[in-house]
């Protein structure tokens, strides 16, 4: 990789388990422990409207570390990724709703569910690859999303279904400080499971999958086994963001989970870099900030053209196409690849070679 | 049984799925041709009829002026998209230009949305429409306009490939690349040619939906529909994108007579062409008529 002959100067790695950590360098450990320490703290400062955000981000990032497993790790396009994403939630809900499980104990189950269910979707993944997978993928969406709307029993059918806030041992959290924690918790898991995943066996049956599936099962990888636990694994996570997506909202409905999510959720993992676990995050931030963005810029032009105004969920919606457009013409490997370059070029600076 | 409703229905599903045959044809072309598989066929039927639509109610131009327009604009519509937006993508991974097509998609469906409204409004009258009853069936004369411009855009599509200069280059090119190139063929213009045909057919189809039913972002899905039609043809072949489209179509309104009779689950219209394609995917992934890969290692 890249990283390893632009590595600081004074450190070596002389052991496979050196060359193998889940952090390249002792500061960039330093920087990930240091950077949760201070969110740890960041709801007794932060405002409303940051909470908001990044209680958002938290619960995409997860579902997006789970298509980066499946789109940049495994090489299988998933076009159906929000419907795991809802199904998680709607699964939550339910579990909670008919069992009296604690919610706490419901986000994971409903992440099992999920795994399962994104299995049984998978299974075609086993048989075809590529442009076919992604347009059965595609299919599942809209089966998913019928089946959302025709299940009540599940999903309360076409008025959606109502989510208990967060809750353990007679404490709830229900405001968004406390809802925080409980986002935090899981995206530091998720990420540290991701990372922690791709050091494995698995992992690497993963990579090897995508980079040659022939030469892969020439080397003895269970090609259908790897690609369908592909699928287990991305649904599991995208049931744990959904799941929290839906207690934190209070009130699950079907129109949520539309292909327009699952593009956005593409557009994620392809605006940070894919094949890149910190890349889901960074490109789950762009993501979740462009819209925020664009209203705040828009507000003050809003007096010069009127236009602007009620145009703003039009624009909302084609600056995710325009940002997917230009970020594959002009950055491919996507923000995680250009933070590794500016980083190497301050490493090197003055001397750029 | 009700008879009456089955027939009915069975005829509207071979017009319906004429139409969708057409479409489906425009994008088995750029497949072939250029390998991209574009997700954005649906806006093209989209931005042709509403472009129709501004140029005969905001311009006030009559029919024989504003359709021939409506092509002119997407044959540049279409060359400049090859050119700006997919001629960068050659090379790169399948994925990548997947992602692209959806990205245009979404795109041009907010951008159509913003400017001219998310309700469906009506076509001005072309031609006069009434209902005649033919073999004891209610058919309109628009649906019968729309079948006939379908066989005639398939004619047309044959002969073109069979005996024009240009489709015989395209044919050339989707064929073998590097000979067509080496015997003279400019593979750049083929594949400008390609996305401009294609974006110029699908906004005939476009303005012939509009006619019926008004223009509206619902024609955006027949891009969607077109995915179970090529996937059952076969995606590399034309002949089974016309076999796909006429099937899927009869297959969707089956599927509501079915419902309607005795299932009653409600919107299995929709839902079913997927059914169908997941089954079709996992039985036989190259379709019916498309040529198998054989990869080597």
């Amino acid at each position: 990789m890249a990283g390893h002959n632009q590595m600081k100067c004074g450190q070596f790695r002389t052991t496979y388990q050196q060359d193998n950590t889940i952090f390249p360098t002792p500061l960039a450990r330093g920087v990930a422990i240091g950077s949760v320490i201070f969110l740890l703290f960041a709801p007794l400062f932060a405002g409303p409207y940051f909470l908001n955000l990044s209680i958002q981000i938290g619960y995409y990032a997860i579902a997006a570390l789970g298509l980066n497993i499946l789109v940049g790790f495994t090489g299988q396009i998933s076009l159906g990724h929000s419907a795991f994403f809802g199904f998680g939630a709607f699964a939550s809900a339910w579990i909670n709703n008919t069992t009296g499980i604690p919610v706490f104990f419901a986000i994971p189950l409903a992440g099992f569910m999920t795994l399962a269910v994104g299995m049984i979707v998978g299974i075609p993944a086993g048989r075809i690859k590529g442009l076919y997978l992604a347009i059965a993928t595609l299919a599942s969406q809209f089966i998913l999303e019928d089946f959302f709307s025709r299940a009540e029993w599940f999903t309360g059918g076409i008025y959606g279904a109502m989510a208990n806030p967060v809750s353990i041992f007679g404490y709830t959290f229900d405001s968004d400080q406390s809802f925080f924690y409980i986002v935090l918790f899981w995206l530091v898991v998720s990420y540290v499971l991701g990372a922690n995943l791709m050091r494995t066996r698995d992992g690497r049956a993963f990579v090897a999958v995508r980079d040659h599936y022939l030469s892969a099962e020439i080397m003895g990888i269970n090609l259908t086994k790897y690609r369908v636990m592909s699928f287990g694994v991305s649904s599991f996570f995208a049931g744990i963001g959904g799941a929290l997506f839906g207690h934190y909202l209070g009130f699950v409905s079907a129109e949520g989970f539309t292909i327009l999510l699952s593009i956005q959720f593409l557009a994620m993992i392809i605006i940070g870099g894919l094949g890149s676990v910190m890349g889901s995050l960074m490109g789950c931030i762009f993501m979740v900030l462009l819209p925020e963005l664009m209203e705040f810029g828009s507000s003050g032009l809003k007096e010069i053209f009127p236009a602007l105004d009620h145009g703003m969920t039009y624009l909302k919606e084609m600056s995710i196409g325009i940002a997917i457009i230009l970020f594959l013409i002009f950055e491919p490997d996507g923000l995680a690849h250009r933070w590794k370059m500016t980083k190497s070029y301050w490493k090197l600076y003055p001397f750029s070679y | 049984m009700n008879y009456e409703l089955f027939t009915q229905l069975l005829v509207n599903g071979l017009i319906v799925g004429t139409l969708y045959g057409v479409v489906a044809m425009c994008f088995v072309l750029i497949y072939k041709s250029t390998q991209v598989v574009n997700f954005a066929q649906g806006e093209f039927l989209l931005i042709g009829a509403w472009v129709c639509w501004a140029f005969l109610v905001e311009y006030q131009l009559p029919f024989w002026i504003g359709f021939p327009l409506t092509l002119v604009f997407m044959l540049a519509f279409g060359v400049l998209l090859q050119v700006v937006v997919l001629r960068p993508m050659i090379g790169e991974p399948i994925i990548s230009v997947i992602m692209l097509t959806i990205g245009l998609s979404i795109t041009f469906q907010a951008l159509m949305n913003w400017m001219f409204g998310v309700f469906a409004k009506p076509f001005p009258q072309v031609f006069e429409t009434e209902t005649i009853t033919l073999f004891g069936l209610n058919i309109q004369t628009a649906y019968i306009m729309s079948l006939v411009i379908s066989v005639v855009i398939m004619i047309g599509f044959y002969y073109f490939f069979k005996y024009s200069k240009m489709g015989l280059a395209m044919r050339a090119t989707a064929f073998d690349q590097q000979v067509a190139q080496s015997l003279g063929i400019s593979v750049k213009s083929v594949f400008a040619m390609a996305w401009a045909i294609s974006a110029m057919v699908s906004a005939i189809a476009g303005v012939v939906v509009g006619m019926v039913n008004g223009v509206s972002q619902a024609l955006a899905t027949i891009g969607i529909k077109v995915f179970p039609a090529v996937i059952l043809g076969g995606l590399d072949s034309i002949v089974g994108a016309i076999v796909g489209g006429i099937t899927i179509g009869v297959l969707e309104n089956m599927a509501e007579f079915a419902d309607s009779q005795w299932l009653h689950v409600g919107n299995l219209y929709t839902i079913a062409p997927f059914y169908v394609l997941i089954i079709i995917l996992m039985i036989k992934p190259y379709g019916l008529f498309g040529t198998k890969d054989i990869e080597r290692i």
